[in-house]
């Protein structure tokens, strides 16, 4: 038994994507699996950790909770994607300069979660950061040098407004 | 070394010292990591695994027809199959004398012996596939009692495990040191204690994963793999699937976190290579989160009853301790699981004068997972149960806690020291480092603080962890007791044609920057720039031979090995030069890849001008001259069997005693690893191990029930520490090198988590005073406090 394939085109990234998948096909696997991003990372596969956080339609969302099917027609934003249009920029040189990561596999999602944030509240206090990363955990940095480094990239980003 | 005008301490432009970023980071900045998971090979297939529901239960009958023909099933094994492939093993090692342990297939042949215990694998085309032909099969079960509390293990009448071994127990333990009767029977105060630490796991954020690819055609197997102990695993693929260890290699990219967690052998990990073996395709395997909770290792999970004897004055005079810890139904393989609490037992009160002290160590069987070495094995019991008692007696007395620890702490100028379990310390600096995080967190006006918040009824509590941590483990760790587990290192280097430096290590990198540390030794005694030195760890093919990454060792054991590699090659380009330059070796440097005169500083040639005439033009160099531009170093740990380090933390916590929640403040640790190679990965490893340790203290519980059912094996119900609840850690250093390396570096990877929990519990108990109430079984959850304050 062979099972039934769905049509499904959207946004990734940018550019339409047209391919057919099986209704059970959660969007994680889809992205790493079908499209070889796989800067979106699994880690809890039940919406806890945030490694595998993007960007759905402008809002964050964890692509582990959500099928494949159900972004018909909408819009999608990776890792991949807002590392190339620059989005992630001055956070990526402050998480560089500060160390705010250790094995990286959590700081795809961290990355896009705090360019949320940036994008909601500019100069957010420490306190902002740490509530607003609450759902992405990270198991080598404690955390600290992360919040140093998204202070870091929204005082450099108000700078240059 | 005559010609070594500098030590690669203080050579011009040195990197040592200096906080520079990883390169290697940036690929994961942009989601261009390398993890196990992310490979995908031609014709490869995924497995799954069944799992046991029960905690101890035979295997009557196995069914799996409707699963043999799902939809991209290729194959089916149990345990009976997997073995023909691969041998059982045993985890003991032969310097823990008496211990025991039965030999353990990759799946059990008869029986499970934990809940979630692997029995049968199926490989398929997908893993979707894989999981619904598990649905399929069918078990039939018969339940055997279960041994859920270890309390109870060797009680006469508790059913054993393993009938064969004649007990429950796999290990015991007994030290003693000088007239510990005598002195309680002496003493002025005994304070009796019982401590309680609950067992927890890794939680990596990456789950184990690895991809098996046994090529047929010429018996090769290659894993690629999310381990942080590529050599000890080419050796056991090799030993347990009976290929030859030049046939086995073993590929480590960008691991997702490890901890201790991903070097210890694993029946699905076998399993997985057994299958390749099996069906001549390659076959991944990559746990999901309800897996790693019920299959990764977990850790601690130890009782501890302590006894202290003290003057009047606050002298620390005997210490008694009596632990007892759960391992589940197996040691586990290779390292045994009688390491922590081998550890727990010699590590209690080194950092304190007493002499006096006897320790019981009871290591039993349990029908949970298996427990296994982990970050800071066995410190965080020692320290918590040390610290403890010593803020204990100090309240009993009416002595302030620091004070308590001036008295009693091993002076700085009373080193070399032997503990009374035989450790040698070469040279700590606990009293400096107790000034320093007392200077750091202002102790004086914290205390006025919190006596004047207090008659607010606002309770904060303040607490102090001094530790002492191993690191730079000889061979005396594993090797000794029969474990092909290597404590040297090694390091090969060369010069590319273009005058850049290619070097590869035997230490592998997880995230802490072994990678940047290892260049930044390199360049520093090369005389090169960061940017030209390219580094490769983690493959058994590429790389020499060595111990990788565990028990703090990669730049006190693999930085040694990089340091005399980067003087050989260093030495054999300067021959080169002088060969060109026709003056002797003795008179040239090199500085910013720049071949100099020694004496007047003037540049010659260039390191990329080496590389040329030595590959491409030696016709030009002198008869029978061959230049050595590919060198290879390896490095043993000198001196005792570990280099000690010693550090504090302190924690500053609120209490809501209606609500039995406390929140973190802030907490402060000072740390001495010697020579620093690069501060800001020392201090980030500091933050980071503090922060796991602040789990065990917090939240962190793998809870069973008396049926050896785990309760609570998913992220919302095991909690981790989330960057919400965490304070700000402010990190501090003091530096005490070892003499026995020449850049005199220790280990800084467990210091972290071994003082956190302690300095937790010590605030909390001091927050909790007032109350005439104290805690003493972690985690501290509100429904303990809120017990202990007599609210529910």
């Amino acid at each position: 038994m062979t099972e039934k394939l769905y049509p499904l085109t959207f946004t990734l990234n940018g550019s339409t994507i047209t391919r057919h998948v099986t209704s059970r096909l959660s969007l994680a696997d889809f992205l790493r699996t079908e499209m070889n991003l796989t800067g979106t990372h699994v880690g809890c596969e039940h919406g806890v950790c945030g490694a595998c956080t993007i960007r759905v339609e402008g809002r964050l969302s964890r692509s582990c909770l959500m099928f494949a099917i159900q972004v018909e027609g909408m819009t999608v934003e990776t890792v991949e994607g807002l590392n190339a249009s620059g989005e992630l920029h001055s956070l990526q040189e402050a998480f560089h300069e500060l160390n705010a990561l250790q094995c990286g596999f959590c700081t795809p999602g961290i990355l896009i979660t705090a360019a949320q944030l940036l994008q909601e509240t500019p100069l957010p206090s420490r306190k902002q950061i740490r509530d607003y990363l609450s759902g992405n955990y990270c198991r080598c940095t404690g955390y600290h040098a992360i919040v140093d480094a998204v202070e870091q990239a929204s005082q450099k980003q108000a700078e240059r407004r | 070394m005559a010609n070594q005008p500098f030590s690669v301490l203080d050579r011009p432009n040195s990197y040592i010292g200096k906080s520079v970023p990883r390169p290697n980071a940036r690929r994961l900045l942009e989601g261009r990591g390398r993890f196990a998971d992310d490979l995908n090979l031609p014709r490869m297939l995924h497995t799954a695994f069944l799992r046991s529901p029960f905690a101890h239960a035979r295997i009557i009958k196995i069914d799996a027809e409707k699963a043999k023909a799902a939809p991209g099933v290729i194959l089916i094994a149990d345990g009976k199959d997997v073995a023909t492939h691969c041998k059982p093993w045993e985890g003991t090692l032969a310097h823990f004398p008496g211990m025991k342990s039965p030999l353990q297939f990759p799946l059990p042949l008869e029986r499970a012996c934990w809940q979630g215990e692997p029995v049968l694998a199926i490989a398929a085309e997908s893993r979707a596939q894989a999981e619904d032909a598990i649905d399929l099969v069918e078990i039939e079960w018969e339940e055997l009692p279960v041994l859920a509390d270890s309390e109870t293990a060797l009680d006469p009448d508790t059913p054993l495990i393993h009938p064969e071994l004649g007990d429950n127990q796999t290990f015991n333990l007994m030290l003693e040191n000088g007239t510990v009767d005598q002195t309680f029977a002496d003493a002025e105060r005994i304070i009796e204690k019982t401590f309680h630490f609950g067992r927890h796991t890794a939680v990596t954020v990456e789950p184990r994963s690895l991809i098996a690819d046994f090529d047929d055609s010429e018996g090769r197997l290659t894993v690629y793999y999310s381990s942080q102990s590529p050599y000890q695993m080419q050796d056991v693929f090799s030993r347990h699937l009976n290929i030859t260890e030049d046939k086995v290699h073993v590929i480590c990219e960008d691991i997702g976190g490890s901890f201790g967690m991903k070097l210890h052998v694993y029946g699905e990990d076998l399993t997985t290579c057994a299958l390749s073996i099996m069906t001549g395709r390659p076959v991944k395997f990559t746990a999901d989160r309800f897996e790693s909770f019920v299959s990764d290792i977990h850790h601690r999970d130890h009782r501890v009853h302590a006894k202290m004897a003290v003057s009047n004055q606050g002298k620390i005079q005997a210490m008694e301790i009596d632990d007892l810890t759960g391992i589940g139904p197996y040691s586990v393989y290779p390292r045994t699981s009688a390491v922590e609490g081998n550890q727990v037992v010699r590590l209690t009160g080194g950092s304190y004068q007493f002499t006096d002290y006897r320790a019981k160590l009871n290591v039993v069987f349990q029908n949970k997972n298996v427990m296994c070495q982990y970050r800071a094995v066995g410190h965080p019991i020692a320290c918590s149960v040390t610290e403890g008692m010593v803020d204990f007696a100090a309240a009993e007395l009416g002595i302030d806690p620091v004070e308590m620890r001036r008295r009693n702490l091993i002076k700085d100028d009373q080193y070399p020291y032997t503990s009374p379990t035989g450790l040698i310390f070469e040279k700590l600096s606990h009293h400096q480092s107790l000034e320093k995080v007392l200077e750091m967190m202002d102790y004086d006006a914290l205390r006025a603080e919190q006596a004047k918040l207090r008659e607010q009824g606002i309770h904060r509590g303040i607490g102090l962890a001094t530790f002492i941590e191993i690191t730079n483990p000889g061979p005396a760790f594993y090797g000794l007791g029969g474990a092909r587990i290597s404590a040297q290192d090694g390091c090969m280097m060369k010069l590319e044609p273009s005058g850049k430096i290619f070097c590869s290590v035997s230490v592998t990198e997880q995230g802490q920057g072994t990678e940047t540390v290892m260049a930044q030794i390199a360049a520093s005694e090369l005389g090169m720039p960061l940017d030209d030195v390219r580094m490769l760890t983690g493959d058994t093919e590429k790389t020499p031979y060595g111990g990788a990454t565990w028990g703090s060792r990669g730049v006190g054991i693999g930085g040694e090995a990089v340091l005399r590699a980067a003087r050989a090659l260093r030495n054999n380009l300067l021959e080169v030069a002088g060969a060109v330059l026709q003056c002797s070796a003795d008179q040239l440097d090199i500085q910013n890849s720049q071949v100099i005169d020694k004496n007047t500083g003037t540049e010659r040639l260039s390191v990329a001008e080496i590389g040329r005439i030595a590959y491409f033009r030696s016709d030009t160099l002198p008869q029978d001259f061959h230049p050595q531009l590919t060198v290879a170093r390896h490095y043993v740990p000198q001196g005792p069997p570990f280099a000690f380090t010693n550090g504090i933390q302190a924690s500053y916590l609120e209490l809501d005693q209606e609500t039995g929640f406390f929140k973190l403040l802030k907490h402060w640790a000072v740390e001495d690893c010697g020579t620093q190679i690069n501060p800001r990965l020392v201090e980030e490893q500091i933050r980071g191990g503090v922060v796991q340790g602040l789990g065990a203290a917090l939240y962190e519980e793998c809870l069973y029930d008396e049926q050896g059912q785990f309760l609570n094996p998913t992220l919302a119900d095991y909690l981790v520490p989330m960057a919400a609840e965490i304070p700000d850690i402010q990190v501090g250093h003091v530096v005490t090198p070892t003499a026995y390396s020449e850049l005199g570096a220790k280990g800084a990877g467990e210091a972290g988590t071994a003082g956190a929990a302690a300095a937790v519990m010590n605030a909390l108990n001091d927050a909790l005073r007032p109350f005439k109430t104290e805690l003493t079984r972690m985690p501290f959850t509100p429904e303990r406090i809120l017990r202990a304050l007599g609210k529910v």
